[in-house]
């Protein structure tokens, strides 16, 4: 175990916090602005996947994916919260079950439409290569992951601090009763971020599945580490789920590496702790 | 008669109706009989914590695993529990799935609402954690098969006809159990604590001590569960731990009626029928599954079992604006 074995091995744990940083900081940011639990969110990610597969079988082109598959996801999260949870009201346990029975649904309609295989999506030839640096040799792949995940984080960040409703968002994800009160309409902010989360982990689901492949069953694979991210992270913050999602990334990568006999417990037993010692997360807002 | 007592009489008509009709059966409804029946202790241990103490547990299935995996690793390694020491086995059971809950609980009981859904995802997340990485003890992936079924004081329990009685006698036992914990003045201060739970404290109860016993209690029978779980499929996996599998059974407890202990076993009926009959026979059974949950969800808060009471209700309050009607339309 020598120096290029941690580097490589951060690199790689980065990489995919990068991926987590998607799929997780939507999910925060509907837990923090309208404290749901969705259980749905990894099958936006995997519809993601297929969407995009779609897409590239058809006109061949990787890029045009991306935006396909991001936007046509969102429309199905942006229904599914206006028709189906808004009417619900505020109660935890209805809505984690709801969302449950979409999970279900999308994946039936994933098995009739994409069959049980596994897929993989190929990025251009463009991203497969691997670049030099200081003698190690990086896919480019990642790389491009990392820049993704990055600019993604800088937009939202500008979008929450600096915008009139970026400071909406923030203060419903504080008080939403207080936030209604002085006029904010948290009805349509609940609804934009409901799409946006559905937008970014279908983004997720096309850039990850170069990597981890297209198959069912991704879905409650990617949820729980999804999770994971926001809870380590704090529940309705961009910069915890930032920081969330790296850790995640790198207990995931070492842990595997280091102790593979429980590294998933290594990943999961500090989410438990945290939750009970810090239920808000490690950067969450109280 | 009370209505109570009616329904009490309604359930073990049923249970005798169970007992009669189903070992006359074709074997795969036999077999799917029993499976009802195993998970529906652990639907039901849900129950206590979901429907009367008002704790929605996402990570029941580590129960349901802790039971279902000593079973296997005590069976497979050393042909233990195979004989009379089947009973001791059940015994380990209810106690390795209470010891884990005891753990467990020391950190999910401070947590509530969404916090407490969180939190024993995590937790269940662990457990799953270990039985798909941690190959040496648990197979991983593949699992552990079960290839035998004990045998007790001569009954071969590879017959399927006796391995339903037993699954069935010791689902009687559990369901009996647990009636008489919920009836008890114990199970009263839970639904004191689902209710309004700072009043409870109020009146002097320490309601975290109350709320760790029921996940304790629970814990147990998730873990005879699993036990049974284990000799009735026959193989114990990742996918016995799944959070699915959890959720499965926080959805058979809603779909049924949560707080009503048979409501679950109602559920688990309806679930693991359409799954393993209606998936025979139609492609697109998970849509049919998929709409039940989210209609009953947002159209039958009080599950299935609250339909009759549903139904009451709209007739009397129909017959209510028949009788305004019929005043309005007396001149006074």
């Amino acid at each position: 175990m020598n120096l290029n074995f941690w580097l490589i091995q951060s690199f790689n744990g980065i990489s995919y916090g990068a991926l987590l940083f998607l799929v997780g900081s939507g999910l925060s940011l509907i837990f923090g602005v309208m404290r749901i639990v969705n259980l749905a969110h990894g099958s936006y990610f995997l519809l993601g996947g297929y969407v995009a597969l779609t897409v590239i079988w058809t006109t061949g082109s990787w890029l045009l994916a991306l935006p396909v598959a991001a936007l046509s996801v969102a429309v199905v999260g942006l229904l599914m919260e206006r028709i189906f949870l808004r009417p619900l009201g505020f109660d935890p346990l209805r809505q984690v079950l709801l969302t449950v029975g979409f999970a279900y649904l999308f994946q039936q309609a994933a098995l009739d439409i994409w069959t049980g295989n596994n897929f993989d999506i190929n990025p251009p030839a463009a991203l497969t290569r691997s670049v030099v640096v200081g003698g190690l040799y990086l896919p480019l792949y990642r790389v491009f992951m990392i820049a993704t995940a990055l600019v993604i984080g800088i937009v939202l960040w500008l979008a929450m601090e600096k915008t009139r409703m970026g400071a909406a968002v923030r203060a419903t994800v504080d008080d939403a009763e207080m936030a209604r009160g002085v006029g904010i309409d948290t009805s349509r902010i609940s609804m934009m971020i409901f799409a946006l989360g559905a937008f970014l982990a279908a983004l997720g689901g096309v850039i990850g599945g170069a990597f981890l492949g297209i198959y069912p069953g991704l879905d409650f694979e990617i949820l729980p580490l999804a999770f994971a991210v926001v809870i380590i992270g704090g529940m309705g913050s961009l910069g915890g789920a930032a920081i969330g999602a790296l850790l995640v990334g790198l207990a995931d990568n070492f842990g595997k590496a280091l102790f593979p006999e429980i590294s998933y417990f290594t990943l999961y037993a500090p989410m438990a702790l945290i939750l009970a010692v810090r239920p808000t997360g490690l950067f969450g807002r109280e | 008669m009370t209505g109570q007592r009616i329904k009490i009489l309604a359930v073990i008509a049923a249970l005798l109706a169970i007992a009669v009709v189903v070992p006359n059966m074709n074997p795969f409804l036999i077999l799917l009989a029993t499976r009802v029946l195993a998970f529906s202790i652990l639907v039901m241990s849900l129950d206590i914590l979901l429907g009367f103490t008002g704790l929605p547990s996402l990570g029941q299935a580590a129960y349901l695993g802790v039971g279902a995996y000593l079973t296997a690793i005590l069976a497979s390694r050393y042909q233990f529990g195979l004989g009379m020491d089947f009973w001791l086995v059940v015994l380990l059971g209810i106690l390795s799935g209470a010891a884990l809950a005891a753990v467990f609980g020391l950190l999910a009981i401070r947590a509530a609402g969404v916090y407490f859904l969180m939190i024993t995802l995590a937790l269940g997340q662990c457990l799953w954690g270990l039985a798909y990485r941690w190959n040496s003890l648990t197979g991983g992936d593949n699992g552990i098969n079960l290839e035998v079924k004990p045998v007790l004081a001569g009954i071969d329990l590879s017959d399927d006809v006796a391995f339903f009685y037993l699954v069935f006698l010791l689902f009687s036992l559990s369901l009996l159990a647990m009636f008489v914990l919920v009836r008890s003045p114990f199970g009263r201060s839970l639904e004191g604590i689902r209710e309004r739970e700072l009043r409870m404290k109020i009146l002097g109860y320490n309601t975290w001590l109350h709320k760790y016993v029921a996940f304790v209690i629970a814990g147990g029978f998730g873990g005879l569960a699993g036990v049974l779980w284990a000799h009735t499929t026959g193989i114990v996996s990742p996918e016995t731990v799944i959070l699915t599998t959890s959720v499965d059974a926080l959805l058979m407890a809603v779909l049924g009626g949560a707080g009503t202990l048979v409501g679950g076993v109602i559920g688990a009926f309806i679930v693991f029928g359409l799954r393993e009959y209606l998936s025979t026979v139609v492609p697109w059974w998970q849509y049919v599954l998929g709409a039940v949950y989210v209609l009953t969800i947002l159209y039958l808060p009080n599950g299935l079992i609250g339909v009759p009471a549903w139904i009451r209700q709209r007739r009397a309050a129909q017959a209510k604006r028949q009788e305004a009607k019929k005043l309005a339309s007396v001149p006074s």
